[in-house]
């Protein structure tokens, strides 16, 4: 099970109203690399994967994840609270805030919905392994764009911390390949 | 709706990011010690810090309410939803 605690990971603080940065954040709420899609993939994938370390791999980078989605969401939330219907509009917001208002929806910038099509489970520990790894890449060189974008250096703060993670599970990641290669060779040697 | 964000009080965000900050070093040395669960002085780093955000944790709940469900007290106001949610502050 899980325990609420009610408080972020991380800090987030915003300058201001932005929703045109906003807007570029979800990409990491409900898009193809974001912490939804990792938290979901993770999650899913530590089932059946051996070795009690790769089950824990998969267990707590999922968890930090669903953190890391609050996180995307507390941004967005600070920069759109306060802004007018006009404003959304005119940041290309004005689909999303007639569907949902000032609701999060688990979309992409672009709006697309969320789709579990975006992750596997193979079901075979290295495919999954080296997905999770590309899977981190991604959302690394997105955290990347996002900064690369945006005009907020408050934000710019927490975005680069959460960039800082993916490389971090990546680097556990490659690791868990490092077991299995250990354990196929434990296999062949007797 | 008492939805209004009130002004934090003296210390509130530095005791927050005190606590945020062994967390986190908590959390990022547990996923280290998943891949090398040898390392001695690693588990004596995190055995340290686990005391040590037991007690900021009880500090911060004295003052400013409960983290989580399990720290909420026996006095009303339900502390659980009389301090504001994370995205709040």
């Amino acid at each position: 099970m899980w325990i609420y605690e009610k408080k972020l990971e991380y800090p987030v603080r915003v300058s201001g109203c932005n929703p045109n940065l906003a807007k570029f954040l979800i990409e990491q709420y409900g898009g193809s690399d974001g912490e939804l899609a990792a938290a979901l993939r993770y999650l899913n994938q530590r089932y059946s994967i051996p070795d009690s370390r790769l089950k824990g791999m998969m267990n707590d980078i999922g968890t930090e994840e669903l953190a890391h989605l609050e996180m995307i969401a507390t941004m967005v939330y600070k920069l759109t609270k306060d802004a007018t219907p006009q404003q959304l509009k005119a940041a290309g917001l004005g689909e999303h805030y007639v569907n949902h208002g000032k609701d999060l929806y688990y979309e992409n910038a672009g709006g697309v919905p969320f789709s579990v099509r975006y992750i596997q489970g193979k079901g075979d520990p290295i495919a999954d392994l080296y997905e999770n790894i590309a899977a981190e890449e991604k959302a690394r060189a997105t955290y990347q764009f996002l900064i690369d974008i945006s005009d907020d250096p408050m934000v710019n703060d927490a975005l680069a911390f959460l960039r800082e993670r993916e490389v971090i599970h990546s680097q556990r990641f490659r690791e868990g390949v490092e077991i299995l290669k250990e354990a196929q060779l434990h296999k062949a040697y007797y | 709706m008492n939805d209004t964000v009130q002004a934090k009080p003296q210390g509130y965000y530095e005791s927050l990011f005190s606590i945020q900050a062994v967390e986190f070093t908590l959390l990022d040395l547990s996923l280290y010690l998943l891949t090398h669960p040898m390392d001695a002085a690693a588990l004596q780093q995190y055995s340290q810090l686990s005391q040590q955000l037991k007690e900021l944790t009880r500090r911060f709940e004295d003052q400013f309410g409960p983290l989580t469900h399990r720290s909420v007290g026996p006095n009303p106001p339900y502390g659980w939803v009389a301090t504001p949610w994370p995205w709040e502050v």
